[in-house]
């Protein structure tokens, strides 16, 4: 009885709450239906679950896994006299590899331990004998075609003339009545320092380390430590040098772009604020300025430089430039408005000149706020021009989009992602640290 | 104001500790200036000299390359926008604008460029919806005062800067590969970005929030998810709305580029008629990326104006 009363009184208190118009209580649910319509709408648009149910999801873990991994697949030609394990051309272990997860048996046939001794393959010119956890079965090679005599284990396929035994993660074997392919997967990424063409391929860091301190001149006329650091550097599956160089170019096109349009911005902003500037048509022109260079996207600048500068971090600064100058002039002249008039007229009562009283009545206001606001746009600057550079602007965006429409080269893609990521947390960290101690100071 | 006396000890001393101290800040505020003078001249020469065509030899040919772009006859450029045939057709794709119509009811179309650009819009619609939502479950874990676990907050919050971080094209070519080339790909990648972006704006909006009616519903026993809905989301919602909106801002202009480096809309088309030298073509679409965007830009301000009034907003990535 008692909550019905209060309830009451807390009714009767506060009518507006309880008896809302109906178009403001249904509000909420009105926006929501319409929300879920338009994503249905969308989803028709896209034509979504057709997408979705072609899509190749079984690339994902794939791709993703080549990310940290790579594959070495030597090729077993049956018909010559002898059968010699051939490694393909680029092949991470070098030009005469003799792994030992091959093993060459007494009867001229090999052993291949795929995923250790549990999954193997073992054959000479007759048969092949796969073995997968236990299970073995045996492939005839004599005729044209390869025949299995058992019935087919869940592993193993038959397509056309070829035999594809699955040996999980780790790797598969293919095999025709002349030849047996081998695909064995390892962690890691191959040769991220020396490739297989660098004198200290394949040492070990405390031989390579004793080599550049003491050894003898591998290449005559160039010291040991030279050479390491030009082998590493002109590394030819991973281009070090060349990404690194492409990083150097992200980061310059950011930090030009955005120091520039700073310094255009600036002086601009105190002439289209209403406040400092009296001048109407000046304000609203150098307004709709900024609004017209911010709205013919970085994309269009970015295009249009590539064919005036050809590819490059000039055409992706000069992109950033004109687009910032817009952003940070808008942020600017908004600044400017909103500060305290205050201090403005205190300094004009002085009979300062109308330079100090910018100097003295305003600058000090904004600045914190302006600098704070160019560095968030420095921030979101770099990260803006690894897409940029993407269209042809340079620098990584363009590597990283090459090296992933192949779809081969993932490892190389993930590299370049750490990269990315890592110059952004530390850009982040700078921006941060820089902004709280100009903000702590102020304040 | 008290001035001591000019001949004074005292005046002396403060005088002297000024002079120092503003030598000091000027000394500073040279420094700081001339690493940075520095740090542009660098970077100026190391664009310069790896560029593929150089500043100064450019400069005078600046504008050479919009010769191109001025259409032999202006009233190409609205031909090209509506899709009507052109006088000029020869058959090659600088002309052929009737060709992209996209038939609706008989002789009704919908001109190609418009279908682009309303694929581009639905990529950024989509995907700040997708970051919002997404944003909007993780920002009361990652925000310090209204967070179930301290633990949770560190996951939450490591996982929305590496969404913020990582880079757009990656995502965008990851499920190109596997979904084919197209803007579904795009979506998901500008919508991943948004979630990291928008979850740290909104995490540390709910962090300046007042904690009263928060205090309110624990004391009546209100669970987490009551105290979420009743006391936090009622006072950053306008907020939020906001930065949303500017959010959609910047992501057409996202969706845009992404479209250019294959994710489809009028970025793509854009990239094309530009490298090919297609003029009207070119006009045509940039008037239409042009009106669209600052279509975009006026309509957020206004509905951003009425939800918090003037407060006028940084612009974050």
């Amino acid at each position: 009885m008692t909550t019905d009363t209060s309830s009451l009184s807390i009714e009767q208190r506060f009518p507006e709450v309880f008896h809302q118009s109906s178009l403001k209580r249904f509000a909420p649910l009105l926006l929501l239906l319409g929300v879920i319509g338009y994503l249905v709408y969308a989803a028709w648009f896209f034509d979504l679950p057709k997408i979705m149910r072609e899509g190749h999801w079984e690339r994902t873990g794939l791709y993703l896994s080549q990310w940290i991994s790579y594959d070495i697949q030597p090729d077993f030609t049956l018909t010559g006299s002898t059968i010699k394990p051939r490694f393909p051309k680029y092949s991470p272990l070098g030009d005469d590899p003799h792994p030992d997860w091959v093993i060459q048996n007494a009867d001229g046939g090999y052993t291949i331990l795929v995923d250790g001794r549990g999954r193997t393959v073992t054959f000479n010119k007759t048969q092949a004998v796969m073995t997968n956890n236990g299970e073995q079965v045996t492939v005839a090679l004599s005729a044209n075609v390869p025949a299995i005599a058992t019935p087919l284990p869940a592993w193993v396929q038959i397509k056309s003339d070829q035999v594809i035994a699955d040996m999980g993660y780790w790797g598969n074997v293919r095999i025709t009545s002349d030849r047996v392919k081998v695909s064995k997967k390892f962690l890691g990424w191959a040769n991220f320092v020396f490739d297989t063409d660098s004198p200290f391929f394949g040492k070990s860091p405390v031989e390579v380390v004793k080599l550049i301190v003491a050894g003898p001149e591998l290449k005559p006329g160039v010291s040991n430590l030279a050479l390491a650091g030009d082998n590493i550097w002109n590394n030819s599956e991973w281009q070090h040098g060349d990404v690194w160089t492409k990083l150097a170019q992200t980061i310059v096109m950011a930090f030009l772009g955005t120091i520039c349009g700073a310094a255009i911005a600036f002086p601009l902003a105190f002439l289209a604020a209403r406040n400092i500037t009296h001048n109407g048509y000046l304000n609203q022109g150098l307004k709709r300025f900024f609004d017209f260079m911010r709205s013919v996207d970085m994309l269009i600048w970015a295009l249009f430089f590539t064919r005036a500068f050809g590819p490059g971090p000039l055409s992706g600064s000069a992109a950033i430039f004109l687009t910032e100058t817009g952003t940070l002039g808008k942020i600017y002249s908004e600044g400017l408005e909103n500060i305290d008039d205050k201090q403005r007229e205190g300094i004009q009562s002085t009979g300062a000149s109308s330079v100090q009283v910018q100097r003295y009545g305003v600058m000090p206001q904004v600045v914190p706020v302006m600098i704070s606001q160019t560095l968030y746009q420095w921030e979101s600057n770099t990260r803006g021009a690894t897409i940029i550079g993407a269209v042809g602007a340079g620098g990584i965006g363009l590597k990283l989009w090459e090296a992933m429409r192949t779809n081969s080269n993932w490892a190389n893609v993930f590299y370049m992602v750490l990269l990315v990521l890592a110059v952004v947390f530390i850009f982040d960290s700078i921006s941060n640290a820089l902004r709280s101690r100009l903000i702590g100071r102020t304040r | 104001m008290l001035v001591p006396h000019p001949e004074s000890e005292a005046a002396r001393e403060v005088h002297a500790a000024w002079h120092k101290l503003s030598g000091q800040r000027r000394f500073y505020s040279f420094l700081g200036f001339a690493l940075l003078l520095f740090a542009l001249g660098g970077s100026m020469w190391f664009a310069d000299t790896s560029n593929a065509g150089h500043f100064f030899d450019r400069l005078p040919h600046l504008f050479d390359f919009l010769s191109w772009l001025v259409p032999s006859d202006w009233n190409d450029v609205w031909r090209a926008l509506f899709d009507i045939a052109s006088p000029h057709d020869n058959g090659t794709q600088e002309f052929n604008f009737a060709l992209g119509r996209v038939p609706v009811w008989g002789d009704f179309y919908f001109p190609e460029y418009f279908q682009l650009m309303l694929i581009t819009i639905n990529v950024a619609l989509v995907s700040t919806l997708v970051g919002f939502v997404g944003a909007l479950c993780l920002c009361f874990v990652a925000a310090r005062n209204m967070t179930p676990h301290p633990w949770l907050r560190v996951i939450v919050k490591r996982f929305m800067e590496l969404m913020r971080a990582f880079p757009e094209i990656v995502i965008a070519g990851l499920f190109a590969a596997i979904l084919s080339i197209g803007p579904v790909a795009a979506m998901i990648a500008v919508g991943l970005h948004t979630i990291g972006a928008l979850g740290k704006l909104f995490y540390e909006v709910i962090e300046n929030i007042d904690m009263g009616p928060d205090e309110g519903l624990k004391a009546a026993g209100g669970n987490w998810i009551e105290r979420v809905r009743f006391a936090a989301l009622p006072q950053v919602m306008p907020n939020f709305v906001s930065y949303a909106l500017l959010r959609l801002e910047i992501n057409v202009r996202a969706s845009t580029i992404i479209g250019a480096v294959g994710g489809g809309g009028i970025g793509e088309e854009l990239k094309l008629s530009i490298s090919r030298g297609f003029g009207a073509k070119t006009l045509a679409l940039i008037i239409l990326l042009f009106l669209t965007i600052f279509a975009v830009d006026q309509f957020s301000a206004y509905l951003r104006k009425k939800l918090v009034g003037d407060q006028s907003f940084m612009i974050k990535a």
